[in-house]
């Protein structure tokens, strides 16, 4: 089996059978290999090679950590120093950041090896990946389908065996739902956990950053250098993470999951099966299940896609042509100069949500909108509170479908939002909660979800390593490109 | 027709803390235009505000010394609108829970009596940068400095009934936040900003008219001419049998009246809601009484002991409370062992007159006042008169040496020496005797001609009360003619 983990790149680096430099290379070379996934919108091989290069001193010196040497990658939405950030819009296409995102910081410090910035649906903004001004991103194990979004290119570069691990922002599912879609382990941590320094606003109150990779212990591995306090997030949790370890090791035996059973039935026929054996495998690990009800939680589409919007309709207003990012030619005056550049730069999905969060808070439509969304908010968080009395964690599904042919969904916004209605309701909660492959339907990889308590990563880590332990469907892997 | 005149004042001031509201970027004006602006007040993606928590502790101070109601717990919101100067395309202030609640200041009026005005709330906000105009022919500048310096806005009640009032207010406000050290109160730079709500009524009704604002009055002539002008303008229109259009208008010094600004067609929409950046800012009891015990004695509480424990009137008491920097150079000056009416005399008198001049301030008074108080140890005890104090006065603010200094070098001293008078006064008697003959011959007039050749002959060092009874034991009293 070829070195595609970040685990067993470690243990090679720490063995000394291979090198920083050489994982690199065979990173660029599969970065190559792929280029019709349209995963990547900046590869900085000169800038890679030097950090290969430094990292393999860096571990000769015997200094360095698990990351130093791992080729990894961060969507394009983590501002890098130096290097374009563009967030898939047209709107930053010429920008680069002068500074490093907490979180990209933090892997540079550790060692990583950046290879460059992942394509995404713009701002974030969309849950298939067709959403990016710079092209659709191509799913590895179905080139026809959707890799899922926004973290498309996060998911499809560790699913086409580029990099071992990826960043990834979710708002509604970012990170999970790709996850599911192209058959990886995803974590989105509770809000707050990992910095937003750095991290292009959608929706200020939702985005968490986080990472994928093949397995919970590859994610736990990156999520405890990302994560911990950071003094330049207003809302960064208190704390720092506890090591990969101490995260994977909790016991499961014994261990409550609460599976609200009206989500399941929610799901296309096809993910049934594997979600059902998933069930059967965590009573196998001593896992006891509870049917539950989480009353509200289909409310949580609506309300979010009037808190999200309202959000990013304000967090957008900074482009405005005026300081950076794209500006028309020739305004004749200043409201010329905000149409055009706006209307320019921003794509359609964008410019739908900022239209409808607009809406939202304005005089007169704010308390039917904004303030009744809120209230909505606070009773789906008041439901899984309640939820967590009796259980110690909950198990449903990520998507209710496997990944979609491209353009399928594309013409009908509202298909698209219910794509995250079983990954929404945690962002509105601030819960962490992580998708993992369960099984495959039709060649497709499913997901499934688990949800727990705030800052109770480690007992989702837990329960899902546990999981991978005994299961195989996270070492399955697409055909690799150019294979018969 | 009579009407009552309703004004309310919305005063911006800008606090003193090292860094910007929401970011670690120096609190400083800047040399060039851009240069304290960082990635924050750029609006640079990515970036976020992190609050000052030495501004939430400043207007907290402010709270306390206004005896308000202060939050425990305070929110930001965003406040949307498109400037270019505004580079997040909101500003980042309050709405709802605001740090200050109600609260009042007393205020000296123009009469002398003292009024309590209610002050409703004051919250902070980031200030925005400055659009340049004048620095290239055909385009717009955006100088970013500005922005992100923390603002504590304090909003009055509509309690005020003139203009003169409102510039009483202001002048209390302005010396409560210097004396807190909040704000330097610097108007001409901006650091201290006034927008006057004003309408007007019939006289004893209770519903308020239609009022106009009046943005950025950056001195307190300003703001008097501007609610001055105004409010006859308001007159007018109210008397022509027109209505008051609500709308902000600017005042215009060089033609001394009020315009309304460009106005939009449409009522803007902030659509203000809380900032999602920021968490809700918890404040505790603690927080609460750490504030309280860091006021200095406020300026109410000077003017009262001034009068009763110094024994100054209350116009001295009024004029030296009511300015921090001469409150601080009159208290140093007693500290320095200066009697207080002595200094409450030159404060009002000499030094006003001499900063009235150079236009200087008190900060940067050539006299020290621990110098101040040794001239007038020199005058207590009888080296000087004050003709010769005010002359060692001059020489001080030339050279900046102590009275001793000067006094030693130029002889200054006052002659009281007796021996030294008796014989000047017998040698301008016998020098002068035409003037004697008409002295006693009843011109008692002549009696000054006398005084005036004596100080000449002393270069002006003779004690003047002496001299006199020596001039009249010589010459005895006027004849009857």
């Amino acid at each position: 089996m070829s070195l595609d983990t970040l685990s067993a790149m470690r243990r090679a680096l720490e063995a000394g059978h291979t090198t920083a430099v050489a994982l690199t290379e065979q990173a660029l070379a599969a970065a190559e290999a792929n280029g019709d996934l349209n995963a990547f919108l900046h590869l900085d091989t000169a800038k890679a090679r030097a950090a290969a290069e430094a990292a393999d001193a860096r571990r000769q010196a015997g200094e360095g950590s698990a990351l130093t040497g791992i080729p990894l990658a961060v969507k394009d939405i983590f501002c890098s120093e130096g290097d374009p950030t563009t967030a898939a819009s047209k709107m930053l296409a010429n920008w680069r950041a002068p500074y490093d995102a907490t979180a990209v910081a933090r892997l540079r410090d550790a060692g990583a090896v950046l290879l460059g910035k992942l394509n995404l649906d713009e701002f974030a903004m969309g849950a298939s990946g067709e959403n990016s001004a710079f092209g659709p991103t191509l799913n590895p194990w179905d080139r026809t389908r959707v890799p899922g979004g926004s973290s498309s290119g996060s998911a499809a570069a560790v699913a086409a065996g580029i990099v071992p691990a990826t960043l990834g922002t979710d708002t509604g599912g970012s990170i999970r739902q790709p996850a599911a879609f192209c058959g990886l382990t995803g974590l989105k941590p509770t809000y707050g956990r990992v910095s937003r320094w750095g991290m292009i606003a959608f929706a200020s109150s939702l985005d968490q950053g986080g990472a994928l990779a093949w397995s919970a212990e590859d994610v736990a591995e990156v999520f405890s250098v990302i994560g911990g306090h950071d003094a330049r997030d207003a809302t960064s949790a208190p704390g720092t993470i506890a090591p990969p370890g101490a995260l994977l090791s909790a016991p499961v035996a014994g261990l409550t999951l609460g599976v609200p059973e009206a989500f399941f039935e929610a799901v296309d026929s096809a993910l049934q099966g594997p979600l059902a054996e998933a069930r059967a495998q965590f009573e196998a690990l001593g896992v006891r299940l509870k049917a539950i009800e989480l009353p509200f939680a289909g409310d949580a589409v609506p309300a979010y896609y009037v808190l999200a919007p309202a959000e990013a309709s304000t967090n957008l207003s900074r482009y405005d042509g005026v300081r950076f990012g794209h500006r028309c030619e020739n305004p004749v005056d200043l409201d010329d100069l905000y149409r055009r550049s706006r209307g320019e730069g921003f794509g359609p999905e964008v410019k739908r949500r900022i239209l409808t969060g607009t809406y939202a808070l304005s005089v007169g439509y704010y308390d039917a909108y904004y303030r009744q969304a809120q209230r909505v908010r606070r009773r789906i968080l008041g439901s899984f509170t309640e939820a967590f009395q009796s259980v110690d964690a909950l198990f449903l599904p990520t998507t209710p479908t496997t990944a979609f042919k491209l353009g399928e969904k594309r013409h009908d916004p509202i298909a698209l939002y219910e794509e995250d209605r079983f990954t929404i309701p945690a962002n509105l909660a601030g819960l962490p909660a992580l998708s993992l492959p369960v099984g495959f339907s039709n060649g497709l990889p499913v997901g499934g979800q688990l949800i727990a308590p705030h800052f109770e990563e480690g007992r989702i880590l837990s329960l899902a390593h546990a999981f991978q332990q005994v299961t195989d469907h996270h070492q399955q892997r697409p055909m690799a490109r150019g294979a018969a | 027709m009579n009407w009552d005149v309703v004004i309310g004042l919305e005063v911006h001031a800008q606090l003193q803390t090292a860094s910007k509201l929401f970011s670690p970027a120096p609190n400083a004006a800047g040399a060039t235009p851009n240069e304290t602006a960082s990635a924050v007040e750029l609006g640079l993606p990515g970036t976020l505000p992190v609050p000052n928590a030495e501004a939430i502790r400043l207007a907290l101070r402010f709270g306390a010394a206004i005896d308000a109601a202060l939050a425990t717990e305070t929110i930001f919101a965003r406040k949307n609108y498109f400037y270019p100067d505004l580079p997040k395309g909101y500003q980042i202030s309050q709405l709802d829970a605001p740090i200050v609640g109600r609260g009042s200041l007393s205020v000296v009026m123009p009469d002398g009596a003292t009024k309590a005005i209610g002050i409703t709330r004051a919250h902070l906000e980031e200030d925005a940068g400055k659009s340049v105009h004048d620095a290239y022919s055909d385009r717009t500048a955006i100088d970013l400095n500005r922005a992100g310096t923390p603002l504590l806005e304090i909003v009055s009640e509509p309690e005020l009934h003139s203009a003169q009032e409102a510039v009483a207010y202001l002048r209390e406000l302005h010396n409560l936040v210097r004396t807190l050290e909040i704000c330097d109160g610097n108007m001409n730079e901006g650091s201290l900003r006034c927008d006057a709500n004003v309408s007007l009524k019939p006289a004893g009704s209770e519903t308020l008219g239609t009022r106009t604002e009046i943005k950025n009055l950056n001195s307190f002539r300003f703001l008097e001419r501007a609610i001055t002008y105004e409010i006859e303008r308001q007159q007018l229109v109210l008397e022509g049998g027109g209505a008051v259009v609500q709308e902000t208008r600017l005042y215009d010094p060089d033609r001394d009246e009020t315009r309304p600004m460009r106005s939009k067609e449409e009522a803007e929409d902030y659509r203000y809601f809380p900032d999602p950046d920021l968490l809700p800012i918890l404040l505790t009891a603690d927080d609460h009484a750490a504030a309280r015990a860091s006021l200095p004695e406020l300026p109410a509480a000077k003017r009262a002991r001034y009068e009763t424990d110094l024994g100054l009137t209350a116009s001295e008491a009024r004029l030296l409370a009511s300015e921090r920097s001469t409150a601080a150079y009159f208290e140093a000056a007693l500290t320095a062992g200066a009697a207080p009416k002595g200094a409450a005399n030159w404060l009002a008198g000499e030094i006003a007159a001499q900063l009235n001049r150079s236009g200087e301030s008190l900060d940067a008074f050539p006299i020290t006042p621990a110098q101040l108080a040794g001239l007038l140890a020199r005058v207590d005890d009888g080296t000087l008169s004050s003709k010769l104090a005010k002359t060692v006065f001059e020489r001080m603010l030339e050279t900046r040496e102590d009275a001793d200094v000067i006094i030693e070098r130029e002889g200054l001293k006052q002659v009281s020496d007796s021996g030294a008078l008796e014989s000047l006064v017998a040698e301008v008697i016998e020098a002068n005797p035409g003037q004697v003959e008409q002295y006693r011959a009843g011109k008692g007039k002549v009696l000054g001609f006398f005084v005036g050749q004596l100080m000449k002959a002393s270069g002006g060092k003779a004690n003047p009360q002496q001299l006199n009874a020596l001039l009249k034991a010589a010459l005895g009293e006027p004849g009857e003619g």
